[in-house]
């Protein structure tokens, strides 16, 4: 089995230089799409953006779910979560429905709104490059190790390292452990995560699951309710002919009379 | 009278013709400059009024097909049979115009076909997609009698009347899955969702609502039939199909309420917000007030009334889809979304593409006079 691979970014140690920001461009050939890296957003030609919250810097981009949201989603199974980690994405048979931007918890996935043929764009953990077993762009551009690629298990033993390590420059947690079923970009912090605009409270288990147990009835509905109906048609069919009946002989009756 | 009728007529028909030329208008720029040219939609609120209103709402009062279906051929309640064509015509014409919603949605509909050959089990979209595309056939077999009628196709007729059965049964069963897998696609966003509105019981919500939203709807066309024949509504049948929908409205209101204590976010009905204040108006205008009025023997027996609370139960049933698809998620997200005009201006086409087809195919098939029972006796 190939074991899963993963990023982990630290933000008590980015330095905010902007490196992962334009690698990622120049990785993804993406156009450039602001000035400042700092004022950019997410967007369809922006994969990863860097954000100022008072001290600290943090990133954003795709957490590739270990078990996706946008992957039980979408109708046609654009959305495919690889072995090897990245969740991507397939325009030629995506509807654009877009329930898979409606449904992302970290509110992720963007649109080519201005375009005829508008497809999802959302980071790919550079699929390309790490499946011919190399690191991100990201990762490699990184002057500072706040964010390093690697398997999973191996990024968390990191992870709880460096808390173990200094107590105090971390908040005590991983964010990406079980958030809605986990992710493979795992956050530390200085901070609790709401305060680096990560989204709070989330469910452990994946999302897909509250979908799940609706569509887990449909048998059920099915069957129950193809026997009831037929039933009840019977039934009050039977109760009509039988009133029918009565009704006819007591006019007979009553002819006779 | 025919004096004070006609000019009201081309009065609608004006503004039938203003809709479509600006709703054509709006067609030209969302197929040349995408969806960013034409909608106010954007990466943080990708679903707004053509989802809520064409989709969810084009389902919803379509529900009226299968409810008066039920209980005429399952329940075998026949009186109310001379209702039954007229709410299947709306059912399949308010399908045909989900459909055309869609290819408006859609950033990609010329991809719809995929949804037959890539299939995702997983997805409650993929459910929805297999409803509109089964349920839709459905009607148009359901339908097709009066059409082979007509063009007096008798072999063909003696067919489908033999399946007859079998097809409403599977109808009422698609409906089912299909007016609750609606609500099922909410489920997904418990995070982005005011407690207000998301609850586990959602697809719940969306089926009960419907029904009763679909009987009022067939109260309207009772009353539509009435007009165009010149002759009185009847008023038997009517009332009981809105006390009907009353309990439908009843029913869901409790377990709304029920569920809001057990989830303990029954507080959120003593804020001041404005989503507070959506909420309310979304159960007075549609559930409190009509289902207060329908329960009053006296005044459901009443032709006024009658028709104001089937309006104010459809109102509400607007009210309660578009704050789902919008209030909800953007009072809890903190966003500002309001349809743009073009938006606006499709979906008002739509609407009239529906009312005029409603009336062509009323004028030249038999719709309305299947059976002499609605004659006023
Ligand atoms: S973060 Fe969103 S887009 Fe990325 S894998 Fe998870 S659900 Fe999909
Ligand atoms: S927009 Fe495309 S990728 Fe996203 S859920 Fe819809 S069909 Fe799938
Ligand atoms: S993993 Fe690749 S695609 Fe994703 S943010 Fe880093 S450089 Fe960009």
């Amino acid at each position: 089995m190939i074991k899963q691979k993963a990023i982990l970014f630290d933000a008590t140690l980015c330095v905010g230089c902007g490196e992962c920001y334009n690698a990622c461009k120049e990785q993804n050939k993406l156009p450039a799409t602001n000035d400042d890296f700092l004022k950019d957003h997410l967007g369809a030609n922006t994969y990863t953006v860097i954000e100022e919250y008072g001290d600290y810097y943090t990133r954003k981009l795709c957490m590739h779910c270990v078990e996706p949201t946008c992957v039980s989603v979408c109708p046609v199974g654009a959305f495919t979560k690889t072995e090897l980690g990245p969740v991507l994405y397939n325009p030629d048979i995506c509807l654009g429905c877009r329930y898979c931007m409606q449904s992302c918890p970290h509110k992720i996935p963007r649109y080519e709104w201005t375009k005829n043929n508008p497809r999802v764009r959302k980071c790919v953990m550079c699929y390309d490059k790490i499946s011919k077993g190399e690191s991100t762009a990201c990762a490699d551009a990184c002057p500072a190790e706040a964010t390093i690629f690697g398997d999973r298990d191996e990024l968390i033993k990191i992870a709880k390292q460096r808390i173990a390590e200094s107590p105090d420059s971390y908040y005590p947690e991983i964010y990406g452990l079980n958030e809605a079923g986990g992710t493979s970009v795992l956050i530390l912090s200085p901070v609790p995560f709401d305060q680096l605009g990560f989204a709070a409270n989330l469910p452990k288990e994946p999302l897909g699951n509250y979908t799940m147990r609706a569509l887990d009835k449909i048998p059920s509905v099915v069957g129950v309710g193809g026997v009831f109906l037929t039933g009840m048609y019977w039934l009050t069919k039977r109760k009509n002919e039988i009133a029918k009946e009565e009704n006819d002989t007591i006019k007979s009756d009553g002819k006779k009379i | 009278m025919k004096n004070f009728v006609l000019p009201k007529i081309t009065f609608w028909r004006a503004v039938g013709t203003i809709i479509v030329i600006t709703g054509l208008y709006s067609t030209y720029l969302r197929f040349t400059g995408g969806l960013a040219a034409t909608t106010n939609l954007n990466d943080q609120f990708p679903w707004g009024l053509w989802i809520g209103f064409d989709i969810l709402c084009g389902v919803g009062l379509a529900a009226g097909g299968f409810t008066i279906c039920a209980v005429t051929h399952i329940f075998n309640i026949k009186q109310f049979k001379p209702l039954a064509r007229p709410a299947i015509l709306t059912a399949f014409l308010g399908y045909l115009l989900v459909i055309f919603g869609l290819m408006y949605d859609l950033g990609k509909p010329y991809n719809i076909w995929h949804a037959i050959i890539d299939w995702n089990p997983r997805s409650v979209m993929f459910e929805v997609a297999w409803c509109v595309m089964l349920y839709t056939t459905v009607l148009f077999l359901e339908f097709a009698p009066v059409v082979l009628e007509k063009l007096k196709w008798k072999k063909l007729l003696s067919i489908i009347k033999m399946v007859s059965i079998p097809l409403m049964i599977l109808g009422i069963i698609l409906s089912t899955l299909h007016q609750s897998s609606l609500g099922s696609l909410f489920l997904i966003l418990p995070n982005k969702m005011s407690a207000l509105w998301y609850s586990g019981m959602l697809p719940v919500y969306f089926y009960l609502s419907a029904i009763a939203a679909g009987f009022a709807m067939v109260i309207f066309e009772a009353f539509m039939s009435a007009r165009a024949f010149k002759r009185d509504v009847e008023m038997n049948l009517l009332s009981k199909i809105g006390l009907y929908s009353a309990l439908f409205l009843i029913l869901n209101f409790v377990i709304k309420i029920v569920d809001l204590s057990l989830s303990g976010n029954i507080n959120l009905l003593f804020q001041t917000s404005q989503q507070t204040l959506l909420y309310y108006l979304e159960i007075l205008i549609g559930t409190l007030i009509p289902s207060g009025i329908l329960l009053v023997k006296d005044l459901r027996v009443q032709k006024k009334w009658l028709y104001i609370s089937a309006t104010l139960i459809v109102a509400g049933f607007l009210f309660n889809r578009m704050n789902v698809t919008i209030t909800a998620i953007s009072s809890e997200l903190k966003l500002d979304y309001f349809p743009s005009f073009y938006e606006v201006s499709i979906t008002l086409m739509l609407v009239v593409f529906g009312m005029l087809a409603f009336r062509l195919i009323t004028k030249y098939f038999h719709i309305f006079n299947e059976e002499k029972v609605t004659l006023n006796a």
